[in-house]
């Protein structure tokens, strides 16, 4: 069954892809549904079995690498922490598959996109059931090509392009990271399989190892350049550049890949990994340190964005930066918990942004919205549904992950948790602000648009609401339905051994913290909600007179922190110099000149040279062999009396 | 005295060969109008039942047979270079048809000549005595004398003709010099008999004639820096002579360079290796680099060819039975390519007649695709690309000359093979990428079609299928020859 969840989506991106044009666009929409929508049930069943049946499964599938010391197999590894993620996944494709028949119907590259969308939907779950790190890390880089294609699917878009190839430059980087881990995996452990290593842990707790004459602490260097990989396809603080641009993508994929679930792979993989995380306490702080710091800075970058798309991108920054912190302070449960709940509400808030635009005829920028809620009553009842959630109002599922985040922050008790909860409390404020913003400034006031544009505005396809209607009710219910198997008294037999139970310690303090601290997140979210109802519904002036008079600030945050230009002073423009450089000076000046092209001018000159000597003249011949003759049998017989 | 006749059986082949060229020649003479259309058949014909019984025989035969009084040998090395030269002769009559008719120099003695020619060769891969070496030498090169001089109203044929067998008596003179020193010192013009006198080492003057010896049959291979011949007739002579002429004798005097050196002076392979290497980086450069500045296509062969040479040269200066083997598999391989690309110069038919310049290949992709396919695939073959069969020859005989510790050698042949390639993909490029200026006609033959088909496929990728028993039978012959 689990071979089949994994393998469906992939059949379906051979159909799509190998057959689309002849399928055509209907074919391909129901292959790769339909396959989704089975590969979703199914994982739905494997979830009552496994998360709340307690069964664990390890499935091998084929050898795959034998050559030395290195052997290990493509297999599966069914536990609990698997299926929260194929759930997650599954689902969330299928849906966004089958919001995508509506979304896409205009496009003439209909079979190539659900290609893609099966293509990474495999690739992801390939990530989730990994059983040794380096089908894991097959998983990762197939996202992260998936990702690139479907970032860049309008390829005739420069934009759509550029953005593609930052995402997949950025990803390298930490890509390298999470390759030189593994390495180091093997180095210490001598082996790839995650078992294995995971046993094997304790045995190199505060061990050392020499590499070119540095000792390091082998547990931390191993997670950190771990979570060198996490941070860049989580986009976390330094490697995040890339996702707000990557919005430049069909707005499904947007849902799916960069909110939902490829996102969170990084998270996915401390968590896997919590067994060693445990004893790099080093590696722990950095983890702490990143998610508060990228949860703030993103949240911040937020407040003043004015594309409807990159508002919910940088939340999702943000929001992930919460799940990296839960996770560094030990509470693996809470993490996963907030992945989990994230993923209804994101996705639900994305596919609702999407039917704006669909309804806008493409607009993005929300200064050209406004007053649509009349139009578009449906999406606008789902928007708020998704904003309830996100900003954690009870009984939404937000208010029982994001809470629980803040708290066990709290609970830690060390330097970097309090640092953690400041953060956490002061971005769950800036999340409610642009959260209420969003809505505020795309469905009430007054309309911005182009009256021509009002006058076509129309509610989407009913294909689209389906989907929509499926994600409110897990961003509604997901929190309280699940909330005492994650995180409350029944986590423990829900997680089996699947995540490393050293920090439950916190998770349990977290649920006696005072009242206070409790309904912390809670006044913030509707301090947020306030603020934002009067800056822009009551008094819409005042934002603009704000700007001009914090006009520094405004620049700094609506730049984003400078991060892209600081970027392009320190690595892009010198990195083209240098290319610049080595092309007209190193590779044309030097390599070229007395490579290839010098080389082809002495052998033609050296041809025509040895040309002469063909005269035609009999004689000429005649001397040339007897020359010839005459020079070998002096070499020969100088060489014998030389002996 | 019980035996008044030597022993008959091993030497079948060349006797119907030789009393098929009589009869062959007498209905010629007897015909008011002799066909030649009709004696090619036959000639054909007799050269395949040749084949025949020389199969028939070897299976019969076990081992080496020797017999003449030591004269003349029948092995395994024998039994392969002789299929190849049938081979090479008989696909040589194949394609001469259209061309002879075209130019109106339809002899009948053509195929008659090719045939003797070929008998001449049958005696020099067997010869195991100096005296039946040059026999068969002078046979076979009195007819490819008169062969390169067919069109005898013509004066560049004329003038091939006779420059070759001019430069053609200097050689035979250096090789019967250098039979004489190393008779004078051995006292015998035996294989065997030479063996056994030089096992411990060989005076200055062996040496000398070794290096007399081995210029004259270097000639006959055109190894630089006796090779100035071959452009000169390959362009003079009429083309499918010259095609004959690269392919069948080429193959028969490597066979012999083999025989002496191995079967003559097994030990002396110090003295003769240092011959070998020189010949052998001098004709792979100068093959490479002139072939360059060609415009005549049967001159760039002829360079072409010189540069092969060099190449299988490295697997007999490689001395070893590998070595050996890498040369067997190179000739036969070499034999194909250069018979599929002179079909392909002779399909070469424009309005005003038979054309010789590359330049005239331009657009044939567009104006008749499946013989620029095929010359593509000769030519990345004759290039040594990876997958074609080219590739191969060149892997054994490279193979070869690292286990034998020379990698000098190997080197160089890599690296002027690269130069090489050049010519080899330009021809590819002109035909594929320039604008058409010449529309051929190829002249209306199935023997032509049918060899160029042959030679394309077994150099084509199929090459992979066809080299594993190709390899393994080289090794048996191989394993006859170096003991």
């Amino acid at each position: 069954m689990y071979v089949t969840i994994v393998f469906l989506p992939l059949l379906g991106f051979l159909v799509a892809g190998l057959f689309g044009h002849r399928l055509g666009p209907r074919g391909a929409q129901i292959v790769t549904s339909g396959f989704l929508v089975i590969a979703a049930l199914l994982a739905m069943i494997g979830f009552a079995d496994v998360a709340l049946g307690g069964h664990e499964y390890r499935i091998p599938v084929a050898q795959w690498v034998s050559s030395g010391e290195l052997d290990f197999h493509w297999a599966l590894r069914i536990d609990t922490l698997t299926v929260v993620m194929l759930v997650v996944v599954t689902v969330i494709s299928a849906l966004v598959h089958v919001y995508s028949i509506g979304y896409m119907s205009s496009d003439p590259h209909n079979p190539r996109f659900f290609a893609y969308l099966s293509l990474f939907t495999f690739a992801m779950l390939t990530l989730v059931t990994a059983d040794n790190f380096l089908q894991l890390f097959f998983g990762w880089e197939g996202v992260g090509l998936s990702s690139y294609l479907l970032i860049g699917f309008w390829y005739e878009r420069p934009s759509a392009n550029a953005a593609a190839i930052k995402a997949f430059l950025v990803n390298r980087i930490g890509d390298f990271g999470f390759s030189l881990g593994i390495l180091a995996i093997f180095l210490v452990f001598n082996s790839v399989d995650m078992q294995t290593v995971f046993d094997a842990v304790p045995d190199h707790a505060g061990s050392t190892f020499s590499f070119l004459g540095y000792q390091l602490h082998t547990l931390n260097t191993i997670c950190i350049l771990l979570f060198i990989g996490a941070m860049g396809k989580s986009a976390q603080l330094g490697l995040h550049t890339w996702l707000p641009d990557a919005m430049e993508g069909p707005t499904p994929v947007s849902a799916l890949i960069h909110a939902a679930t490829m996102v969170t792979a990084g998270v996915f993989l401390v968590v896997r990994c919590s067994p060693m995380f445990e004893y790099a306490p080093l590696a722990l702080d950095l983890v702490i340190f990143i998610g508060a710091a990228t949860a703030i800075v993103t949240a911040s970058i937020a407040l003043v964005q004015n594309d409807i798309k990159r508002v919910i991108a940088y939340s999702t920054c943000s929001q992930l930066g919460y799940m990296f912190f839960a996770a560094g302070v030990g509470a693996y449960g809470a993490a996963m918990f907030h992945l989990f709940t994230h993923a209804f509400f994101k996705a639900l808030l994305f596919l609702g942004s999407g039917a704006v635009i669909h309804a806008l005829a493409d607009e993005q920028d929300m200064r050209r919205m406004g007053g649509l809620r009349k139009a578009l009553p449906l999406s606008w009842s789902f928007m708020v549904i998704g904003t309830l959630a996100l900003t954690g109002v009870f009984p939404f599922a937000g208010y029982f992950s994001k809470d629980t985040v803040i708290e066990v922050a709290w609970a830690a008790q060390s330097g970097l948790g309090e640092f953690a909860f400041v953060m956490g409390v002061a971005a769950a404020l800036m999340t409610a602000f642009y959260s209420w913003r969003l809505i505020f400034m795309t469905f009430h006031g007054a309309p911005r648009a182009a009256a021509k544009v009002m006058a076509r505005v129309h509610e989407a396809p009913k294909i689209m609401w389906l989907p929509l209607a499926l994600l409110a009710l897990g961003a509604f219910a997901s929190g309280f339905l699940f909330s005492d198997l994650f995180v409350g008294d029944g986590r423990a037999a829900f997680w089996g051994s699947s995540i490393s139970a050293h920090g439950d310690g916190v998770l349990e303090a977290a649920h006696h913290a005072p009242v206070f601290i409790k309904s912390l997140p809670l006044i913030m979210s509707i301090g947020g909600f306030l603020l934002a109802y009067q800056l822009y519904l009551r008094r819409p002036d005042l934002p603009g007179k704000l700007a001009r008079t914090f006009e520094w600030a405004y620049r700094f945050l609506l730049n984003k922190w400078f991060f892209d230009e600081l970027y392009d002073f320190l690595f892009v423009r010198p990195a083209f110099r240098l290319g610049h450089f080595l092309w007209r000076r190193g590779d044309e000046g030097v390599i070229d000149r007395f490579g290839p092209d010098g080389i082809s001018k002495v052998v033609a000159l050296l041809a025509a040279r040895l040309r002469r000597l063909q005269t035609g003249y009999i004689y000429h011949y005649a001397f040339a062999m007897m020359i010839g003759l005459a020079l070998i049998l002096t070499y020969i017989v100088l060489q014998e009396g030389g002996l | 005295m019980r035996q008044a006749l030597p022993n008959l059986i091993s030497v079948y082949p060349e006797l119907l060969m030789a009393v098929g060229a009589m009869v062959l020649l007498l209905a010629g003479v007897i015909r008011k109008t002799p066909s030649i259309d009709r004696l090619s058949r036959l000639s054909v014909l007799l050269l395949l039942g040749t084949l025949l019984v020389l199969w028939l025989l070897f299976f019969r035969l076990e081992g080496r047979v020797v017999t003449f009084n030591g004269l003349f040998v029948m092995d395994a090395f024998g039994l392969f270079m002789k299929t190849l030269v049938l081979f090479g002769s008989i696909a040589a009559i194949l394609i001469s048809g259209p061309y002879l008719k075209e130019k109106q120099i339809s002899n009948y003695e053509y195929p008659i000549l090719i045939v003797l020619a070929t008998l001449g060769m049958m005696m020099m891969i067997s010869a195991n005595d100096f005296m039946s070496l040059y026999l068969g030498l002078e046979l076979q090169s009195l007819c490819l004398y008169v062969l390169a001089a067919i069109n005898r109203d013509r004066q560049r044929s004329s003038e091939a003709g006779l420059k070759y067998f001019v430069l053609g008596a200097l050689s035979s003179g250096l090789l019967l010099y250098g039979i004489s020193l190393i008779y004078g010192f051995a006292g015998s013009t035996s294989f065997d008999a030479l063996a056994l006198a030089f096992a411990d080492g060989a005076p200055t003057g062996v040496v000398v004639g070794i290096v007399f010896v081995v210029a004259g049959l270097a000639f006959k291979i055109s190894a630089v820096p006796f090779h100035m011949w071959t452009p000169d007739v390959y362009e003079g002579a009429p083309t499918p002579v010259a095609a004959f002429f690269a392919a069948a004798p080429k193959v028969a005097a490597m066979a012999l360079v083999l025989r002496v050196l191995f079967g003559s002076f097994p030990e002396l392979d110090e003295v003769w290796r240092q011959i070998i290497v020189l010949l052998s980086v001098l004709s792979m450069t100068l093959g490479a680099f002139v072939a360059i500045v060609q415009t005549n296509i049967k001159r760039l062969m002829a360079y072409s060819s010189i540069g092969h040479i060099g190449y299988a040269l490295i697997g007999v200066a490689a001395g070893t039975e590998m070595g050996v083997q890498g040369v067997l598999i190179y000739m036969a391989i070499y034999m194909t390519m250069t018979l599929g690309a002179f079909v392909c110069i002779l399909n070469m038919r424009s309005r005003d007649g038979m054309s010789e310049q590359i330049s005239d290949l331009a657009g044939l992709s567009e104006r008749d695709p499946m013989m620029a396919l095929a010359l593509a695939i000769l030519m990345f073959s004759l290039a040594g690309i990876p997958l074609l069969a080219g590739f191969f020859g060149k892997l054994y005989v490279f193979l070869a000359a690292v286990n034998a510790g020379l990698y000098t050698l190997a080197v160089f042949g890599v690296v002027t093979s690269v130069v090489a390639a050049y010519y080899y993909v330009r021809i590819v490029k002109i035909m594929y990428f320039d604008k058409p200026v010449v529309t051929f006609e190829r002249p209306e033959s199935k023997s032509l079609s049918m060899v160029l088909t042959i030679t394309a496929a077994v150099n084509s990728p199929l090459s992979f299928i066809l080299i594993g028993p190709l390899v393994q039978w080289a090794a048996v012959a191989a394993g006859a020859l170096v003991p």
